[in-house]
């Protein structure tokens, strides 16, 4: 037979489909797919279809030419790499819009009021325009440094304790129980430093210790994980190298395993710091809020830059503009803060972090 | 200075495991015994009795008696930090501790334990513990770099560096060389050789030709089977051990004809 038959050509086109040299899409062609799927997604979107509709269109649209062509061109093999790369891909920028989306807003609406009244005034007599958040800040960076005071020698001797020091079915339950307070509301955390101090100077007091206090129920744990990570990581021939020179078992922890754990912990009480500054409810039950600066935390209440951004948002007054615009730039600089404290954590942790054995 | 060690009925346990098995012996001051056997026999068990290593092992208890100069190490009120302080060991791995600094390392025995030292004596002990461990001209240059930073063999002799810096009577080695070149076995061997006639030293080493080469009396363990406890078979002077054995087990193994 001269003309082959379609089916022979089938196997043919399989066989050069299988043979060791592929061909594989030209780079560019998977940026051209998305570029066209943009534009129809985009035209869907403007033709008054909603701009979440007009995203998902896009994706499935790019998805689905990019898998028929490589399927086409590449084989089954490489398409389902495809598949795979585009879902994951996807996944991550859905994971990104509303992270992107939160900065975009803060950043657009928190700069109106970045302003030098906004660090240096407080709110005290001061009703619409004006005003800043000085009383706040230092109220957030005293309860905060106090939490920190508070939280990082209990937590790090807990770990230490259960690392070193606890055996079998205790260290189990401190173990299950910090996991279990790891994940208490902060709400709760609140709760009970109000009712705590509630019960020694009665109800109704307000300090900002009593926030120190909240925030510390959430850092330890934290503080305690950490530590108890890190400790773990040092490897136990330093503890019997220390032990063979005839070093005590304090002097060991102390000399040894702690300076050797030490950036990993450094790393994560920051991080433990950078989860509480901006916790709201523990300090709106224990610490309240105030129009003025007060650096006594032990005595009434003291306004923080979470707390502060909350009742700006709530109480606004007439007109509610400049509030919301002072809510937005508290917020603003909550974010700046978290984010410098994680920039710092991962300082700590790549320059401090020991030498690595030859 | 040297000291005496008698090892009487000497049973080690992991927790419900024996692990090594009425052991006896008695190890002559001034005098480098070795100890050789089979993998997983219990050399490094038993090496890590007689300093009170063991029982840093979660469970790990030590029945039977050892005694250094007549005084029994396992007695009611003797710490065992003291006993340490008086046995140095050197791993089978090095590890020096990767915060400190070389100079920081050799001297970590004397700071750590928290003795008192003039600057000027620091200064001379590093120097002569690095120079006994012939690593001085090599780090002389960079004493103030990071311990982890140098070389596997490096490591290991400024590791045995910092535990002859503490002066210590006997001094346990768990295969110090299977991390080592030629040269920086052959200048372990040496130091083996200048230590001996102050120190008493138990080597547990895999080469055989090493043990011929540094060791006065060979000690050989061996067990009879996976999951039995070792025991120590047979042990005598290294000449004997090596050339008329009393046992079939230890002529086998020299020989290599097993293990
Ligand atoms: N930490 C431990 N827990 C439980 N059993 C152990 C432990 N360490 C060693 N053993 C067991 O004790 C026995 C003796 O081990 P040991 O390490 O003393 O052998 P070894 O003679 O030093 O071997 P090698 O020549 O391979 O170093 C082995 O059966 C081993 O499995
Ligand atoms: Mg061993």
């Amino acid at each position: 037979m001269s003309v082959p038959t379609r089916t022979e050509r089938e196997t043919d086109l399989l066989r050069t489909e299988t043979a060791p040299v592929r061909r594989t899409l030209p780079p560019w062609v998977p940026y051209a797919v998305l570029a066209a799927a943009i534009a129809v997604g985009g035209a869907a979107a403007l033709a008054g279809v909603s701009a979440g509709l007009g995203a998902v269109l896009t994706v499935v649209l790019y998805a689905a030419c990019v898998v028929t062509v490589s399927r086409l061109v590449e084989g089954p093999r490489k398409a389902k790499d495809r598949v795979v790369t585009t879902v994951v891909t996807s996944a991550f920028l859905l994971a990104l819009v509303p992270l992107i989306s939160v900065l975009a807003t803060v950043i657009s609406r928190g700069t109106a009021r970045m302003d030098v009244e906004f660090f240096s005034f407080s709110m005290r007599g001061v009703v619409g325009e004006g005003g800043g958040v000085y009383h706040a800040i230092t109220g957030t960076l005293m309860i905060t440094g106090l939490a920190t005071l508070i939280s990082v020698p209990v937590g790090m001797l807990c770990g230490v304790y259960l690392v070193e020091y606890a055996r079998g079915k205790l260290a189990a339950v401190i173990t299950f129980f910090v996991d279990v307070m790891t994940g208490i509301p902060s709400i709760v955390a609140g709760l009970f430093a109000y009712a705590l101090f509630a019960l020694i100077l009665g109800p109704g007091v307000r300090m900002g210790v009593m926030g120190a206090v909240a925030l510390s129920v959430l850092m330890i744990p934290v503080v305690v994980r950490s530590t108890e990570e890190m400790l773990k990581l040092v490897p136990n021939e330093l503890r019997e190298a220390a032990y063979a020179l005839a070093v005590p078992k304090w002097r060991m922890i102390l000399k040894v395993v702690i300076p050797t754990a030490l950036a990993g912990i450094a790393t994560g009480v920051t991080l433990a710091i950078a989860r509480v500054i901006g916790e709201t409810a523990p300090l709106l039950v224990t610490v309240g809020i105030t129009q003025s600066v007060n650096l006594n935390p032990f005595d009434g209440r003291m306004a923080t830059l979470p707390v502060s951004a909350y009742y700006q948002y709530v109480n606004p007054g007439v007109p509610p503009d400049p509030a919301l615009d002072r809510a937005w730039a508290a917020a603003l600089l909550l974010i700046i803060i978290v984010m410098a404290l994680n920039l710092v954590a991962r300082l700590i942790s790549r320059r401090f972090a020991p030498e690595a054995g030859g | 200075m040297a000291k005496h060690i008698q090892v009487k009925d000497l049973d080690i346990y992991y927790d419900e495991f024996l692990a090594v098995q009425g052991v006896s012996m008695t190890i002559e001051p001034r005098s480098v015994t070795a100890l050789i056997g089979p993998s997983g026999c219990g050399k490094s068990t038993f090496l890590r009795s007689l300093n009170r290593m063991h029982e840093l092992v979660p469970k790990a208890k030590v029945e039977g008696q050892v005694a250094i100069n007549g005084r029994d190490i396992y007695g009611n009120n003797v710490d065992p930090v003291d006993i340490r302080s008086e046995i140095g060991m050197v791993f089978q791995r090095p590890n020096p501790f990767p915060t400190m600094s070389i100079y920081e390392n050799v001297a970590a025995g004397i700071r750590l334990t928290g003795a008192r030292m003039k600057r000027s004596e620091i200064d001379d002990l590093v120097e002569r513990s690095l120079r006994s461990a012939n690593l001085w001209n090599e780090v002389k240059d960079r004493l103030h770099k990071p311990g982890g930073g140098i070389s596997g063999g490096q490591q290991q002799r400024l590791c045995i560096a910092r535990a002859i810096a503490v002066d210590p009577a006997v001094l346990l080695m768990d295969e110090p060389c299977s991390a080592l070149d030629p040269i920086s076995t052959q200048a372990i061997e040496d130091l083996i050789n200048d230590l001996k006639p102050d120190y008493t030293i138990v080597i547990v080493t895999h080469n055989m030709q090493q043990a011929a080469r540094v060791s006065d009396t060979t000690g050989f363990f061996n067990l009879a089977d996976v999951g039995q406890p070792g025991r120590l078979i047979e042990m005598d002077t290294t000449a004997k051990i090596f050339s008329a054995p009393r046992e079939q087990a230890t002529e086998d193994y020299i020989t290599g004809r097993f293990g």
